[in-house]
């Protein structure tokens, strides 16, 4: 964080812009869409938990929830802006109650990640059961473990007929979580992110100095979520379907992942584990003779292993030792990896 | 008076069965302090073991009572010296390894069993109480948790493995000093933690239908009972074990299972809210 902010943003817009014009030739659009959706989804994890120091199990419940209001308000509405606003304001409002109520009461460590944990699984119980016809938001019937299909796709605001679908969708996708980094990056530099950095250091020390822990907490929490409601409504349009699925432990367990994997504390190690991991996913998904859950499985636990501290800043520290000719920064005033709640 | 009879037993069953689930993580967790995220899988293998033997011709209560344990025992210690050796004291970590692990057990399942249910009858034929049908097997459950929870009070608190293992956990250093090899205890106290997984895995595999996947249904409940209980081990996997199984059972009866299961989570989050350490962290306290 050493650059200066102007320098940070060139830097990723150039990178991104070249990798948005690169990536569609090594992979198709449609599968690229859903990678990056899902790197949206691991920076907003490695946000509360890298930064902030909030370990979620839930994640996934902000994902699904954003994706299920999506699809009820695009269904209700018939166009697709309201609906995406909701998916991102929903989402945040129920983790700032959720968060509020955790925070609030001193909950830390295990006891959140149990919450969380739970929370996500009542959501899945809940909308799983919701099969009969008794169960309808306005014209949307939540219609249980089958989902809700065929509700309005993302559109142009304004024209309701103008779809926008296939390859036009992946630029709205890159464009978006382009922005969502930039904002992080933001978010980051500014007081609020350097005061989340020290809560996660020592709460008790930033509670002393004056500032509220409990708050600064909650107002994290909520805009974690809101950035994975929005990956939901993303992916939601991507998918065309919203299943209960989205808010299963499974999903959960992989958000985590990816950011073990992909690195703690660093903006880009979530979206790089997420996309790298979902894109390995999707090539051992093409063959048979390897279950892929084991692969993940033995991944998670090597990394835990031999690299906890994640992809990215091993690789980063790699090339400072090799191309690092006069380090201006000594290895310890790097921030300390976050790993307890 | 049948049917209160009938809702007696299952509220019972309820209970015992929460405590047959959670007792092996509350070995691990509540005295290692190892969160074994790994433990629902470990309860698959153990009903996967009981079916292989019963198809191999074995009696099926030694099945469930022998083999699987030992079984899962083992897989337990192969474990511990293979990953979870290297995580003590970091429970973040564990519990992300142990995660991982639970992957790859389901991996390692299908690979081997293939994705398709497969399950044993029970043993113990059911029974009529006036014009209700009872099964069974229910009390068998009810049985082998009383006796289980009975069995580890006396062994931790009676006999000089269950002080030593005590001791260890509670001051490893003492521990070594005074010549016991606190790796040893430990590598021990984890094979006990996951045989007794893979004890309740069995005796609960006639119940349900084995797929790969069935250990998550369980991981939640136990993982919520061990936590919900607090420091002691004992008094809190009973008492939390009992606050679920009724909250549970009493809105399965008064509304549908669904909303049973909704309401058990529910009054975990509420109670954790209200007692971050646990039931015991405020009751019963310096009891086993």
């Amino acid at each position: 964080m050493e650059r200066s902010a102007t320098q940070d943003v060139l830097i990723t817009l150039v990178v991104s812009a070249l990798l948005i014009w690169i990536m569609p030739m090594l992979i198709t659009t449609y599968t690229l869409t859903v990678l990056i959706i899902y790197g949206m989804l691991g920076l907003s994890l490695g946000l509360i938990w890298g930064f902030g120091g909030i370990l979620c199990f839930g994640q996934a419940a902000f994902f699904g929830l954003g994706a299920y209001t999506y699809a009820i308000a695009a269904i209700n509405i018939g166009e697709s802006t309201v609906p995406m606003i909701l998916a991102v304001l929903v989402p945040a409002v129920f983790a700032a109650l959720l968060g509020a109520m955790m925070f609030y009461g001193r909950l830390t460590d295990v006891y959140l990640g149990v919450i969380t944990l739970v929370v996500t699984l009542i959501l899945f119980k809940f909308v799983n059961s919701t099969a009969g016809p008794q169960y309808v938001i306005g014209n949307a019937r939540i219609g249980g473990f089958n989902g809700i299909p065929g509700f309005q796709t993302l559109n142009v605001p304004g024209d309701p007929n103008a779809y926008i679908w296939g390859v036009p969708y992946y630029y709205v996708c890159a464009v978006a979580l382009v922005i969502v980094f930039l904002l992080v990056t933001w978010l980051l530099r500014s007081s609020f992110g350097r005061i989340a950095v020290g809560i996660r250091e020592n709460e008790t020390r930033m509670g002393l100095m004056g500032y509220d822990v409990a708050a600064r907490k909650t107002v994290l929490f909520a805009i974690g979520a809101a950035i994975a409601g929005l990956a939901g409504a993303l992916f939601a349009n991507w998918g065309e379907i919203v299943t209960p699925n989205l808010f299963s432990l499974g999903q959960s367990a992989e958000i985590i992942i990816w950011c073990i994997v992909g690195g703690l504390g660093t903006r880009l190690g979530p979206i790089v584990g997420a996309a790298g991991l979902a894109y390995l996913k999707f090539m051992l998904g093409q063959q048979s003779m390897i279950d892929n859950t084991l692969i993940i499985g033995l991944i998670l636990v090597l990394f835990v292993l031999f690299l906890p501290r994640g992809l990215v800043p091993a690789i980063s520290g790699l090339f400072e030792a090799t191309f690092g000719r006069a380090r201006r920064r000594p290895a310890a005033r790097r921030m300390r990896r976050a790993r307890h709640g | 008076m049948d049917l209160s009879f009938v809702i007696l037993v299952e509220m019972l069953y309820a209970v015992a069965s929460l405590v047959l689930i959670s007792a092996g993580l509350a070995i691990v967790f509540g005295m290692m302090k190892v969160i074994n995220l790994a433990h629902g899988e470990f309860m698959m293998m153990g009903g996967y073991a009981t079916i292989t033997a019963v198809g191999l011709g074995v009696n099926v209560f030694v099945a469930m009572l022998v083999i699987a344990p030992l079984v899962v025992g083992l897989i337990g210690l192969i474990v511990e010296r293979l990953v979870i050796r290297h995580l003590y004291g970091r429970l973040v970590d564990t519990m992300l390894a142990t995660w991982g692990l639970s992957l790859v057990f389901i991996g390692l399942a299908t690979m081997i069993f293939g994705n398709t249910t497969t399950g044993i009858s029970t043993p113990i034929p059911g029974f009529a109480v006036g014009g209700y049908q009872i099964n069974g097997y229910n009390f068998f459950i009810i049985v082998v948790s009383i006796v289980l929870v009975i069995a580890m009070y006396a062994i931790l608190r009676g006999t000089r493995a269950g002080l030593i293992a005590r001791g260890t956990m509670q001051r490893s250093d003492m521990a070594a000093a005074l010549g016991y090899s606190p790796d040893r205890i430990y590598m021990a106290t984890f094979f006990c933690g996951s045989a007794l997984s893979g004890l309740a895995g069995a005796v609960l595999a006639p119940l349900v239908g084995l797929v790969p996947t069935s250990g998550g249904a369980y991981i939640a409940e136990a993982f919520i009972t061990v936590i919900a209980g607090g420091p002691s081990l004992i008094a809190g996997l009973v008492s939390s074990a009992t606050a679920f199984g009724l909250v549970n059972q009493i809105f399965t009866f008064a509304i549908s299972p669904v909303i049973g299961e909704v309401a058990l989570l529910v009054a975990a989050v509420v109670l954790l809210r209200a007692m971050p350490q646990g039931i015991t962290g405020r009751f019963f306290k310096d009891k086993m």
